[in-house]
């Protein structure tokens, strides 16, 4: 039996091994010095981030964090040294270029707004994905195709085509700025993506696994639950980490959208000014920052990310 | 336990008509085959039974009450699938306790009862373990006491053999025909492999094109097959047909295929003319050089104890099953009798068998049995 195989697979040979690797590496090395950049530029101090030749070697400095968390007011040194002893290292940092902390800034409530409604409309996406495409997998939907193509053609066109429509919309309902209404749009434009990719999930679960619950004594929707849910983690996984990762990085709707309250961090960082124009370690620092959530949640989900990505690719 | 009795019933999906007015009764604590070719609507029989399908017609009672469009969950069944449907995200003893949590039963004696039900089977040494690692057979014996763990009302089985291999299969055909002789379980099984048909069931209903052919115990159907469909189906290799013309009378005992006078069972009911078949299962076929119907040796199959040796004939080529000791070349000329007492006639056009002298023994689809 296991002479035979489906398909006659030949193992690459070394050399044909070695060239793969090398190519895969220099990818990633290629795709991996943008966020280098990045995350060297938050550790320089704004005098270094704009040298040029850029400095590869330079003196770390958290003078770009300090600046993204505190909204500062320029003091005459006279001021300052009036001033009790520094409170802390961002005090201290400040105070030598004659500067006092004022405050924070908007960054945290901003970064909190993005966790919220990339998280939330996630959650719903995937929720109401998963019902949908559940009901569409084993129902005879009418129009069912049609429904389907429906869904889909919610993303032919390039978001932006609609901003100024939901804009308007937006302003009468009183959704503009809020959270809520956040959510709901990145809901809209996930949903279909979730139905979509969800269906095809659900669909390689044999329906046997319900009708054996059903026959058992369950109804419907515990059947779901607990048979059908558990086993399709996998899609959902590989699911909710593509809407986090639309919503997370979503710009075009959240500059248009926001600008107060409800302001997510994407529109937000670019605005980040200093003293004399951008604020560059302090921009770098806050896309660090805003790289973690969705970095965590790959790391934590990538298994299933692999397995969603190549799901269906193989027969078992 | 109960008894299972199905009236006309029907399911048509769109234009397609996959079941057609059928009608049986499964007796309290019978096995109970549906055998069938693939597209036949065993399957589409068996689902409506146990209420995965809503029938378009008729009705379906369990222990005298009717369940026609009752909720699969309210109807007290247990279905054993294909493919087991084993939940890959439960261990063997959480799938055979499923149904019970269903009840709300008490975890304590869901215990008592899953391991009861495993030590039956003769699966109690691998209770924690994963199901995904199971051997085919170990899969079929979980699936089965997920079934029986919960004492419903029947078993309703959809190809459970399939996907094993022969050697398997053998093995658990056995098994699962002790298991009904120790728990009685009024059982519905469905498949299309006549082997285990015959050597499971006590009665076995044949399904062609939605339409049951014939109704009745293994012997039955095999000996006094009720159609040409049913003749050709069962067997292996299946009952030979020879053509013949012209019509028959009450009475008649001889019949004229190719020249030559046959000797068939008394004819019970006159038939006008038509084309006419005469149904030889091959084992009652004999080489006799006296006799005038003849044949050219095509082949032979040599199968140990046996052989199956291919006769061109006049009318098509026709297989006996003669000792193994006898030697044929191909080409070789031969005589062919038939035994007499256990020939069918057929009328051609309905496919429908000839009442003859071998209906008298028993009532045509009811048969007394064990």
């Amino acid at each position: 039996m296991s002479l035979t195989t489906a398909h006659s697979v030949v193992a690459p040979s070394g050399t044909a091994k070695g060239i793969a690797g090398t190519i895969i590496v220099a990818y990633a090395l290629i795709s991996i010095v943008p966020l280098l950049w990045i995350f060297a530029t938050s550790f320089k101090t704004p005098p270094d981030s704009i040298a040029y030749p850029p400095k590869i070697v330079f003196q770390p400095s958290i003078e770009g964090y300090c600046n993204l968390f505190t909204t500062r007011t320029r003091q005459t040194p006279e001021y300052i040294n009036s001033l009790g002893p520094a409170t802390g290292f961002c005090d201290e940092t400040v105070r030598k270029r004659n500067m006092v902390i004022a405050g924070p800034s908007n960054f945290l409530p901003r970064f909190v707004n993005s966790l919220i409604i990339a998280f939330g409309s996630t959650f719903c996406a995937v929720f109401l994905g998963t019902l949908s495409a559940y009901g569409f997998s084993r129902f005879k939907v009418p129009l069912a195709d049609d429904l389907l193509f429906f869904i889909l053609s919610t993303r032919f066109m390039p978001p932006i085509a609609v901003a100024i429509p939901i804009y308007l919309m937006y302003r009468e309902l009183g959704l503009s700025d809020t959270a809520l209404g956040m959510i709901l749009l990145y809901t809209a434009v996930n949903v279909s993506l979730a139905v979509w990719l969800l269906k095809g999930f659900i669909d390689e679960i044999p329906r046997e696994y319900e009708e054996a619950a059903m026959i058992d004594g369950y109804t419907r929707l515990q059947a779901f639950w607990r048979t059908v849910l558990p086993q399709a983690t996998t899609g959902i996984a590989a699911t909710a980490i593509f809407c986090l990762i639309f919503a997370w990085n979503e710009y075009a709707f959240a500059a248009l959208l926001t600008s107060g309250t409800a302001q997510t961090a994407p529109p937000f960082i670019p605005t980040i000014i200093g003293e004399g124009g951008q604020d560059w370690p302090a921009v770098a620092a806050g896309t660090t920052i805003f790289l973690v959530p969705i970095l965590v949640f790959t790391i934590l989900l990538r298994k299933q990310l692999l397995r969603g990505i190549t799901f269906g690719a193989v027969r078992k | 336990m109960a008894e299972i009795r199905v009236q006309h019933l029907r399911k048509a999906f769109g234009d397609f008509v996959a079941v057609q007015d059928s009608s049986f009764v499964v007796e309290d604590g019978e096995f109970f085959v549906m055998l069938g070719p693939s597209g036949c609507g065993k399957t589409t029989t068996l689902r409506m039974i146990a209420g995965l399908e809503l029938p378009t017609g008729g009705q379906i009672l369990l222990g005298g009450e009717d369940v026609t469009m009752r909720r699969a969950r309210e109807r007290d069944i247990a279905f054993v699938f294909q493919l087991f449907a084993l939940y890959p995200h439960m261990n063997v003893r959480k799938n055979i306790g499923f149904p019970l949590l269903a009840q709300g039963m008490p975890s304590a004696e869901i215990r008592q009862r899953v391991e009861e039900t495993a030590k039956l089977l003769r699966i109690d040494h691998l209770l924690n373990k994963s199901v995904s690692g199971l051997a085919g057979g170990d899969r079929q014996r979980v699936a089965l006491g997920r079934a029986i763990v919960r004492r419903p009302k029947c078993f309703l089985m959809d190809e459970p053999l399939g996907t094993l291999d022969t050697e398997f299969r053998d093995l658990m055909v056995h098994e699962l025909r002790e298991l009904h002789n120790r728990i009685h379980a009024t059982t519905v099984y469905v498949t299309h492999d006549q082997m285990e048909a015959m050597s499971m069931a006590d009665k076995i209903a044949v399904m062609n094109h939605g339409v049951i052919e014939q109704f009745g115990s293994p012997r039955e159907i095999y000996d006094r097959p009720a159609t040409m469909f049913v003749a050709d189906f069962i067997g292996s290799p299946p009952m030979n047909f020879l053509g013949f013309g012209g019509g028959l009378a009450k009475g008649a005992k001889e019949i004229i295929v190719q020249g030559a006078k046959v000797a068939v069972p008394e004819v019970r009911e006159d038939i006008a003319p038509a084309d006419m078949a005469l149904g030889i299962r091959p084992e009652h076929i004999r080489f006799d050089d006296a006799s005038k119907l003849r044949g050219a040796i095509y082949g032979t199959e040599y199968l140990g104890t046996t052989q199956i040796v291919a006769v061109e004939t006049a009318d098509g080529i026709i297989k006996a099953r003669v000792p193994a000791e006898i030697r044929l070349a191909a080409g070789d000329h031969v005589g062919l009798t038939l035994n007499s007492a256990r020939l069918s006639l057929f009328d051609k056009g309905s496919g429908r068998a000839v009442r003859t002298a071998i209906h008298d023994t028993a009532s045509q689809g009811r048969v007394q049995h064990g």
